[in-house]
């Protein structure tokens, strides 16, 4: 069976911790996603979860993201208990999320998908219409930061490429000021520029006090940008190492269990 | 020039266009076979017929444009009028009887709307169960007979008119009008584009399915509600007849003005215009002698065409 392991923040005790989940389990008919996961970010820290396909991270990330409930265990923000009823709640709490299915409506325009559910209005009379003019217009800047070869903001996403969509959904995400940015592998489809750019939003992000929490599969990159890194195995975050006290040896070891934690 | 031509080439452009393309037909070829089609006197007349429809048009988009279907607003409009004339003979006056009879048909969107955002019915099966119930309501409150229904109101709802624009016809431009708006210019529009295009996402934008949905099926009903309006004015009684056409021609309006039924792909005009198709095309089979019986057939082969149209329709 499996126990939780112990939330020891390892080192760096004066970092503040933000978000901890404790024993959070998921089971979807007889599939247990999340046996007891359990992770802590940091403020101003990007923290990285990793393991192999299945292990439940993206699980574990619709949890925090409120798409899912728990079936048990806490989550707790800035110090406070909290139990997200759906996915506005969790952007209400100040949780953005890029999900991995990027959660864009493809028959939609860019803009569309940039401002969905929060969209920017404007009064006309008595009734709100949307500030199409003002959305455009912040999409295509923020946009612009981020991808090589931005979309007009006017194309349908349905006619994107694989990496417009990701540049679409994280500079979306990146752009609502929020306490925590969840990136489910952000940079999976992107080329060697984009990803580099990401990589500068991510490293801006944090710069700016935001907690980041990094998905990915790609050793180099979590080595280069993560403060901490969770890994999963089985529905378990079975390990929590400081980026600076690990090698990508250990971390292999530890996603396949051939060393326990 | 050169880049029209272009697109008039390209099936997909007869695609997208089909309702409109397919109604200029129409009265161009119906005005050749019969010198009374174009008239002023006929166009009038038109115009008011395809009200109802218009409406109901509208309403359907609305539903369908989030991937939804509601099968039962041809019984709704029935029991919103069954609602109107029975207030009506209860002596309460035009205005509340209309806000009833709304009401009444609304009642009915509220039901589908909850079977089918909170109890996850079949948008298919909770509609057809609601067209059951609200038939089966409009012959029990009406005992299975025509509510008689002298307004001057009404009357002058069916009579009036500006230039050639009946009252009817304008009510029902009115409406379309705000549908665009709300579809194409609110928050809420907006969403209704968003559910039904990918509900997964949608909702993981923080957008409740839940609440979109209920409110389109209501708005749906509503719409319907109005609709009874124009029928009980058009007959002069509130009648508990199955309306079955009206369904099967609002449906099939949506179809021509190109919208998918899978969902997510919005559009109002298409649909009017689709439901002016659909008039004009019985209207032109009355007019030059064409049994009623062969009206249905006809509407049929309509659709089907504009169906297989849809299919080159760009992505
Ligand atoms: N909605 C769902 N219904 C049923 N099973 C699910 C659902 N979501 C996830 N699972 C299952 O839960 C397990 C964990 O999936 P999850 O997507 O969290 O893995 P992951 O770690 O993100 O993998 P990857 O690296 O491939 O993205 C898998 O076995 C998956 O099949
Ligand atoms: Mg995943």
């Amino acid at each position: 069976m499996t126990t939780s392991p112990s939330l020891s923040p390892v080192s760096n005790p004066g970092a503040d911790v933000l978000l901890t989940a404790e024993n959070i389990t998921k089971s979807f008919g007889g599939i247990h996603a999340l046996k007891s996961a359990s992770i802590t970010m940091r403020r101003g820290e990007i923290t990285a979860l990793i393991g192999d396909n299945g292990a439940g991270k993206s699980t574990l990330v619709r949890c925090l993201s409120g798409i899912h409930k728990p079936d048990s265990g806490t989550i707790t923000l800035d110090g406070e208990q909290v139990v997200f009823e759906t996915p506005h709640h969790a952007s209400q709490s100040g949780i953005e999320t890029v999900h991995q299915n990027l959660a864009l409506v493809e028959e939609l325009a860019v803009w569309q998908n940039f401002f969905l559910g929060r969209e920017l209005t404007r009064r006309l009379g008595l009734i709100r219409t949307l500030d199409r003019k003002a959305m455009k217009a912040h999409a295509a800047e923020l946009l612009q930061d981020l991808a090589v070869n931005a979309p007009s903001v006017t194309s349908k996403v349905r006619r994107l490429s694989g990496g417009q969509r990701q540049a679409v959904a994280i500079a979306r995400a990146a752009g609502r000021n929020s306490k925590i940015v969840i990136m489910d592998e952000p940079t999976a489809a992107l080329g060697v520029q984009e990803t580099a750019r990401v990589e500068h939003v991510i490293n801006t992000l944090r710069d700016s006090g935001v907690a980041v929490l990094l998905i990915s599969h790609n050793f180099d990159q979590v080595m280069r940008l993560a403060d901490h890194i969770w890994v999963m195995r089985a529905g378990v975050a079975v390990a929590g190492r400081r980026a600076s006290a690990t090698s990508g040896d250990e971390l292999v070891a530890l996603i396949t269990g051939a060393r326990a934690a | 020039m050169a880049p029209m031509l272009a697109n008039i080439r390209e099936l997909s452009f007869w695609a997208e266009n089909a309702a409109s393309i397919g109604l200029v037909a129409l009265v161009i070829v119906f005005s050749f076979l019969s010198p009374a089609f174009l008239t002023l006197g006929n166009i009038r007349a038109m115009l008011i017929a395809a009200a109802i429809l218009v409406i109901l048009a509208v309403a359907q988009a609305f539903v369908i444009t989030t991937g939804g279907i509601d099968l039962s607003i041809s019984a709704t409009m029935t029991l919103g009028a069954v609602g109107f004339g029975l207030s009506w003979s209860a002596g309460r006056g035009f205005v509340i009887s209309t806000v009833i009879g709304i009401l009444t048909a609304a009642l009915v969107g509220l039901v589908n709307g909850l079977l089918i955002a909170r109890g996850k019915v079949t948008d298919f099966i909770a509609t057809l169960a609601t067209l059951s119930v609200a038939t089966g309501l409009a012959l029990i409150l009406s005992d299975g007979k025509p509510i008689a229904v002298n307004s001057s109101q009404l009357l002058r709802l069916t009579t009036g008119s500006i230039g050639i624009f009946g009252y009817p016809i304008i009510l029902a431009a009115v409406i379309g009008a705000v549908a665009w708006f709300v579809m194409f210019r609110t928050r809420f529009g907006l969403h209704v584009q968003a559910v039904g295009g990918n509900d997964e996402s949608a909702i993981a934008n923080g957008i409740s399915a839940v609440r979109v949905r209920i409110a389109t099926y209501l708005i749906a009903a509503g719409l319907a509600g109005v609709a009874a309006l124009l029928l009980v004015a058009r007959i002069g009684a509130a009648e508990p007849a199955i309306n079955t056409q009206y369904l099967l021609n609002s449906i099939a309006a949506v179809v021509l003005g190109g919208v998918s039924l899978t969902g997510g792909k919005a559009k109002i005009v298409g649909p009017i215009v689709g439901a002016l198709l659909l008039t004009a095309l019985t209207n032109g089979l009355t007019l030059l002698g064409v049994s009623q019986f062969y009206q249905p057939l006809a509407v049929g082969i309509v659709v089907v065409l504009a169906a297989l149209l849809t299919r080159f329709q760009k992505k």
